[in-house]
């Protein structure tokens, strides 16, 4: 979230699309609620069903699944053509002025420069044009055609409501009613927020999704403003924190970009992830890269990492190529995979086709589950009848299975949503010899060190070298590690020296040995150490600041700065100088938040921006981007800075209505494809229907089976299907069904709704079926399919988060 | 005194404690008027954080046992923590129901393996589990590390062992983790958020 939780009070308009908060996040949703009672706000839902959000909304529009960048650009298309945007926002915040280069198109879908071979774009015509003193060129009447606005305008014309209705399947009249309560936003009094979790993530143009709205919030002037932003609604307690922390192949902790193989010198490393500031005046933030890596290697490395080794930056692994999670079951399935660790993570129900997942794990040397629960994942080689037809006999792979703790026996802190990291106390003790998770990666780190240092092996040094300086070796504490997060300083950390008398002693800013204040303190001469540098200040020489419970709200405007810790720098809405004007004052008496004095950035919060840069030096509010403005056009995106409608991989019409003559751009032409899945999915002759998969308030993924409550009050599988579906194919509600797509099949009781409708969809008629995905063959619920045996192996080009929002399947009666 | 004679009985076979809180100025109707205590009164309290969404609402949860040797601690009740400024006390049906899920019966509680082409669990110890695991990654690893790429680049990694990561645990051990695992050189780390 860019906002908090507690800011949702703040806003005039709440739009959840993308996700279900009323049922997926019922307290969070609370605060939709006081909003609506206590400032009128209103609620609009748009989603393929009308769900528990919609129940109570003011307005809602039904959508078919996997169209959201035509509803989206539909909109974007609405406010330009209507003039309902906030000029003086636009122009002073984002790269509308700025012009592209001459080279750039959009071909029958296909942006400039595709090459269909590899499935990826040369960029090379996208992005700015510069001038010779390296800064982008623009135009600030805004009328060059080759300008980010005219283009944009350009881009989003074919979007007309008609083509948002034959798309989407969304009523003419309900789409134009969502655009002018969209439009009223643009008023500088007027902030609106969106909500929206994995029903835009999980599909194979999720993060395009998200941009097509991060765009419509930026020309309505809402972001960086409270009651405004672009809000993901993250789904496990501290999915936020591990993301954070950077558990992923391709960052290091803090989001640092991995070094990769073409990085082959430290310098060359360091050239690629340090940008230049691309408009004068501008803070650019990454500039400081050096400072956060270099300390990220004193905190793995400790006195091992020095200046003149390049802080062991050979010592850490190159990466070439993609490693997510479907690519490591890719490489497991080809036999490329030996070995695997699976820590609180149940891959079988979670990563898409159950059956390749299945025999992937069958040809592993070794699997090692750690986990509190007893999950489908570490039984995979079990038969449990049709639901997991295994031969254990046939299969070699040795499991081992490690009981670690649940929340309720691990002290630490965990990251909400709104980047709140909350300390959190270890309330009981652990069952039978159940240990918590740093302890097992202790003991097996420690184990393998003593290992090397006994036997040697491929490469010790990282190992023999790694900092491990705990209390107790086999059992590092939470606090100690929070500490080593947080950063401390290694030798005096000093003011830089002042240009007007360069030999005057420079003042001590921390001393050694004393825990840095923040990251400002970091330093890239190895005089710093800082284990990430988002969370520095999180536990300073103060104590831990995330242990912090003042409910102290000094603005009324729910900014809690003493409750916990926010990253970065205790910042509760992220790039706040946008909620003034360029002269530094409230854009609207009542939307008052972060302004300057006359001296310095000041209000509610923290100041997102240099907090003495007058606002006259022009720096722009969204400091880490070379550029200090936001992106409409953004060339890191690998399908086109301009998001355009794909239809999703498995899709009910076949055919893309925007570019009927071209297959190339019917589905995301940058989604990465395996060969033996490209065969492996369906055509809607044989799967006629569109399937999503979602959540009930009930349960949790596939943890709350196992607990008796939840199975008491949602017991068994079942999918939802309309009326109208359900008169087709002589389904009664209760029926036992067979929901097919062609990677495999279950078997679940059919539930039919009102809540689900057909849609009319480019002529023809489309029927969603809806399949919630919590149950599986260990539960205290009734043991069942796993819904992920019908799921896609494809993600989004981005992000590579897999398509399990829209699929195709067949449903017949059993 | 308004008592009966049983009740009379009672308190004095209670005794000289009885007769001292006499002496102290307590009298028995005063004892009598107590009401049987909540058992909450005798658990423990703790600050803990629901481990579903991430609205991460507040939860007190109260345990019976104090830690002695030989006393087996039990969760007895879990409630909305009515300071946390974004949950303010409240708690949704799964939260609500959280009790049932540190309980588990599907709790795993010992290590345990599953040998090749074998069709049951076998506990183990953990010195044995970690030491076959270890060296299980050990050969793996220096079977497989790469120290240079075809280009001759150093790129010290290794790629034949993967590891999917929780989501759900602190932000410490979530950090230890992927730090034993970049020390160890893997490249093959991904997490539940992907997902």
């Amino acid at each position: 979230m860019t906002n908090s939780w507690t800011d949702i009070r703040n806003t005039d308009l709440v739009l959840v699309m993308g996700g279900n908060a009323a049922e997926a996040h019922p307290v969070g949703f609370k605060w939709v609620v006081e909003a609506m009672e206590k400032r009128k706000a209103k609620l609009i839902s748009v989603d393929p069903r009308f769900n528990r959000t919609s129940a109570v909304a003011d307005f809602y529009a039904p959508i078919r699944n996997g169209t959201d960048i035509a509803f989206l650009g539909g909109v974007i298309n609405w406010l330009l053509t209507n003039d309902k945007i906030h000029h003086e926002y636009v122009k002073f915040n984002t790269d509308a002025t700025f012009l592209t280069k001459p080279g750039f198109e959009l071909k029958d879908g296909v942006f400039s420069g595709y090459d269909e071979a590899r499935r990826k774009y040369d960029k090379s015509t996208w992005g700015y044009q510069l001038g010779e003193d390296g800064y982008v060129l623009v135009d600030d009447t805004m009328q060059d055609p080759a300008c980010v606005y005219q283009q944009l305008k350009k881009h989003y014309s074919r979007y007309t409501p008609e083509m948002v209705s034959k798309i989407c399947g969304t009523p003419k009249d309900k789409f134009l009613k969502v655009c002018e309560m969209l439009g009223e936003m643009s008023a500088p009094d007027k902030t609106s927020t969106i909500l929206y979790a994995l029903g835009w993530t999980q599909h194979t143009v999720g993060s395009q999704n998200i941009r097509t709205m991060a765009m419509i919030q930026l020309l309505l002037g809402n972001i960086g403003r409270p009651g405004g932003g672009v809000n993901a609604l993250r789904g496990h307690s501290n999915v936020q924190g591990v993301t954070d922390m950077n558990a992923y192949a391709e960052v290091f902790s803090g989001y640092l970009s991995a070094p990769m193989d073409g990085d082959d010198t430290y310098e060359k490393y360091l050239k690629r992830c340090t940008p230049k500031p691309l408009r004068p005046n501008q803070f650019n933030y990454w500039s400081n890269f050096p400072r956060f890596f270099n300390s990220l290697m004193k905190s793995y490395f400790g006195k091992a990492a020095t200046p003149e080794n390049n802080f062991c930056y050979d010592w850490v692994p190159k990466l070439e190529g993609g490693f997510d999670a479907m690519h490591l079951f890719e490489l497991m399935h080809q036999g490329k995979m030996n070995g695997f660790l699976s820590q609180g993570f149940n891959p079988l129900a979670t990563v898409p086709n159950k059956n390749k997942l299945s025999a992937a794990l069958a040809k592993l040397k070794y699997l090692v589950v750690i986990d509190p629960l007893e999950t489908e994942t570490a039984d995979f080689w079990q038969n449990f009848g049709p639901f997991n037809d295994a031969k254990p006999e046939n299969i070699q792979t040795e499991v081992f299975r490690l009981p670690s703790n649940c929340f309720a026996e691990e002290e630490g802190s965990l990251t909400n949503s709104s980047r709140v990291a909350i300390w959190k106390e270890a309330s009981i003790a652990l069952p039978g010899e159940a240990k918590v998770d740093s302890e097992i990666m202790a003991l097996l780190f420690v184990k393998l060190r003593e290992m090397y240092a006994k036997e040697g092996g491929a490469f010790p040094d990282a190992i023999a070298n790694l900092a491990w300086d705990y209390v107790q070796p086999k059992e590092p504490s939470s606090t100690e590690l929070l500490r080593e997060i947080n950063g401390k300083a290694l030798a005096d950390v000093l003011a830089p020296a002042d240009p007007a008398n360069p030999t005057a002693p420079r003042a001590v800013l921390v001393k050694a040995g004393q825990q840095l204040p923040g990251f400002a303190m970091l330093r890239d001469d190895g005089s710093t150490a800082c284990g990430n540098w988002l969370y520095s200040g999180a536990w300073t020489e103060a104590g831990n600041m995330t242990a912090r419970r003042s409910l102290n709200d000094p603005t009324g405007l729910g900014v809690y700065q003493n409750f916990g810790f926010a990253w970065p720098a205790n910042r509760r809405i992220l790039y706040n100088r946008a909620s003034a004007d360029p002269s530094g004052k409230p854009w609207a008496p009542n939307k008052k938040y972060e302004y300057w004095n006359g001296k310095a950035w000041t209000g509610a919060d923290i100041p997102d921006m240099m907090p003495t840069a007058a606002p006259e030096m022009g720096m722009g509010s969204f400091i880490m981007n070379p550029e200090g403005v936001a992106r409409l056009h953004a060339i890191g995106m690998a399908e086109g800075p301009f998001p355009e409608h794909y239809e999703p991989f498995e899709t009910p019409i076949g055919v893309n209505p925007l570019h009927p003559g071209n297959p190339k751009a019917l589905s995301n032409p940058c989604a990465r494809v395996f060969k033996s899945d490209m065969d492996a999915f369906g055509k809607k002759e044989e799967f006629p229907y569109s399937a999503t998969t979602y959540r009930l308030t009930e349960h949790f993924h596939t943890w709350t089976k196992h607990a008796r409550l939840n199975a008491i009050i949602q017991p068994e599988s079942f999918v939802e299907i309309s009326e109208e579906l359900a008169k087709e194919k002589g389904i009664r509600h209760g029926d036992s069904v067979k929901v097919s797509s062609n990677r495999g099949h279950i078997v679940t009781k059919a539930v039919v709704t009102k809540r689900i409708k057909p849609w009319d969809v480019n002529d023809q008629k489309v029927h969603l079926v809806g399949i919630p995905f919590h149950w599986g063959f260990k539960g205290q619920t009734k043991n069942g399919y796993l819904a992920n045996t019908l799921t896609p192996f494809v993600g989004d080009a981005n992000s590579q988060t897999p398509e399990f929002k829209a699929f195709l399947v067949n449903i017949e009666k059993v | 005194m308004d008592m009966n004679r049983r009740q009379f009985f009672r308190v004095s076979g209670a005794g000289l404690a009885a007769s001292s809180l006499v002496a102290l100025g307590f009298s028995p109707t005063a004892a009598l008027a107590e009401t049987r205590a909540f058992k909450l009164t005798h658990a423990t309290v703790s600050h803990s954080i629901c481990p579903y969404c991430s609205v991460s609402c507040g939860m007190l949860i109260y345990k019976l046992g104090d830690e002695a040797k030989n006393v087996r601690e039990r969760v007895i009740h879990v409630e909305g923590d009515p300071d946390n400024p974004v949950s303010r006390g409240s708690l949704c049906p799964k939260g609500s129901g959280v009790l049932d899920m540190i309980n588990s019966p599907a709790r795993v509680k010992y290590p345990a393996v599953r040998e090749p082409g074998s069709k049951e669990w076998k506990r183990i110890s953990w010195d044995e589990a970690i030491t076959r695991i270890a060296k299980r990654m050990k050969a793996d690893r220096d079977a497989n590390f790469q120290t240079k790429n075809a280009a001759g680049t150093t790129v010290n990694r290794w790629t034949t062992t993967g590891f999917l990561m929780c989501s759900s645990s602190s932000n410490e051990s979530s950090y230890l983790t992927v730090k034993v695992a970049r020390g160890l050189g893997m490249v093959g780390i991904d997490t539940q958020a992907r997902v």
